[in-house]
């Protein structure tokens, strides 16, 4: 047995060891950050690329603080935001409703199981011309097209994660004369909870895509307009600059659903 | 009148080449605090035995009645321990020992007060706030006997639920639960592979043959056996008789 100032020394270099590792790693991110944007800017500014087509990292900088400062950026986002929000958050919640009743009943989802398939398979951005059109153009149709991307592969994958449960937390409950309900509730959702916060996560990626593609067809507002209504008077540094505010939000959301996970999920046993 | 009645059950299992018998004609009785096993080799049908003496399902013919009732209508009397301890990993061993209170509508302040006195009793009265995970499998399985006993069931199915530990806690873990069901005077009904096991912890033994699971033979624990305690029986020189004894009866079928 070593004496304890051995065995602390040593616990303290392995945490300097991991500090130093963890260093490196943000050192790396930083240089890759740093040399990703500075030659963008050389190549757009030496002809390398077309600046007309490419832009660059300054004037979309400029541009993103002209609309930061006329305002129009804060209202295309937040009406882009809202929708993305809505139509994941719905799409998980309708997707594992959907799952719980084909749980509830044995014989809906034999017969639902081709549907499944086929619908998942379909690529669903395909029918926003028709949800368009059915519903009206505005916020409706493209949430719409935000929660028809994500519903069935939700309940397909929360419904595998229902039926995946051991048997024998079924059984306990059953003897103590639990029905189907409180079996549900009991043992079979929150068994799923990991699953239901991932499907969350994939989601948050899905859903961006929905409301984009939504915007892309319909709107006069939102980050999906600025896009195409930058492609439309070849301003590239226009739709660069909506890439970017998109990709930021799409980080901090999925950043939130994370955290979400840490705060919900109290066991992470499987 | 004995505790538990079973007369004449037998079950066949369905399946889409087959129709076999899992039991066939079992009928044997229980009186109030006695301990059984029922034991035999994997696929003799104890299980299925055990999920019918519960309730859990319907024999083909037959019927099981515990004082007097009908199982199938009235199954609060009866407690279930499974072959490893099937704790919720999302709810603390609080949470996991009033769950069967909590289904029948029966959480008051006396069930709790009485779980949590029983924790206390098998000295695991540190851990109500803890999760499962960070409990050693032996504490688990012992968590999942107070959970069984807090619905407060007078009689006790017990499905193989040493099998899954490490020999030195399955000895200490016998020991404690058989004390535990004398102090409480309950009826348990154990079912069992382990020969030593069997003749340790039980009053009688019934010896099922496999395929179809019918009563072979019936075994009686001689007094002075039963009364000790299960690891202090393996030391007793009957207990190597009646063991040598179910040995031979088993071998019949190998």
């Amino acid at each position: 047995m070593p004496d304890e100032n051995k065995v602390q020394a040593l616990h303290r270099g392995y945490l300097q060891q991991l500090k130093k590792s963890q260093r490196h790693v943000w050192g790396y991110q930083g240089i890759l950050f740093v040399l990703f944007f500075a030659v963008w800017e050389i190549a757009s500014r030496l002809q390398w690329i077309d600046p007309l087509l490419f832009s660059a990292p300054s004037s979309v900088i400029n541009m993103l603080f002209e609309k930061i400062q006329d305002g129009s950026l804060a209202v295309h986002s937040g009406i882009t935001l809202f929708e993305t929000v809505v139509s994941f958050i719905l799409g998980t919640l309708l997707g594992t409703i959907l799952a719980a009743a084909l749980w509830w009943s044995p014989l809906l989802s034999k017969v639902l199981d081709p549907y499944l398939v086929i619908f998942n398979a379909m690529p669903k951005v395909a029918l926003g011309p028709i949800i368009i059109v059915a519903m009206g153009p505005g916020l409706s149709s493209i949430i719409a097209n935000g929660i028809i991307i994500s519903l069935i592969i939700t309940t397909i994958v929360v419904y595998t994660s229902f039926r995946d449960i051991d048997p024998n937390y079924i059984k306990v409950l059953q003897t103590f004369k639990a029905k189907r309900g409180r079996i549900f509730m009991e043992a079979v959702l929150p068994y799923s909870f990991p699953v239901i916060i991932s499907t969350l996560k994939v989601n948050v990626g899905l859903a961006w895509v929905g409301v984009i593609v939504g915007e892309f067809l319909v709107s006069s507002e939102g980050l999906g307009y600025l896009i195409i209504y930058g492609f439309q008077v070849f301003n590239f540094t226009l739709v660069l600059m909506a890439l970017l505010v998109i990709a930021v939000f799409a980080t901090v959301m999925y950043k939130c659903v994370e955290f979400l996970e840490s705060k919900l999920i109290r066991d992470q046993q499987h | 009148m004995p505790l538990l009645q079973i007369e004449n059950v037998s079950h066949l299992y369905l399946s889409k080449n087959e129709a076999s018998v899992a039991l066939e004609d079992i009928t044997l009785s229980v009186e109030k605090g006695e301990f059984i096993s029922l034991l035999g080799p994997s696929g003799c049908g104890k299980t299925t035995l055990l999920s019918i003496i519960s309730g859990l399902m319907e024999p083909t013919e037959g019927a099981v009645t515990i004082s007097g009732h009908n199982v199938l209508e009235n199954r609060e009397d009866i407690g279930y321990m499974l072959q490893q301890d099937y704790l919720f990993p999302w709810k603390t061993i609080k949470e996991n020992i009033l769950i069967g209170p909590k289904l029948l509508k029966k959480l008051d302040q006396e069930h709790s007060a009485n779980a949590i006195a029983l924790l206390e009793q098998i000295g695991l009265g540190d851990v109500l706030g803890k999760f499962p995970r960070e409990l050693s499998g032996g504490m688990r399985q012992r968590v999942a006997l107070v959970r069984t006993l807090a619905t407060n069931p007078s009689l006790l199915l017990l499905d193989e639920p040493f099998s899954a530990l490490d020999f030195q806690t399955k000895l200490k873990l016998e020991d404690l639960v058989s004390s535990t069901l004398k102090s409480f005077g309950k009826t348990a009904i154990l079912v069992t592979h382990d020969i030593g096991e069997a003749v340790a912890m039980s009053d009688r033994i019934f010896l099922l043959s496999p395929r179809p699971g019918k009563i072979q033979k019936e075994f009686t624990i001689p007094e002075e056996v039963r009364n000790l305690a299960p690891f202090m029986a393996r030391n007793h020189p009957e207990y190597n008789e009646i063991f040598q004894a179910i040995w031979k009866e088993m071998e019949q079928y190998a």
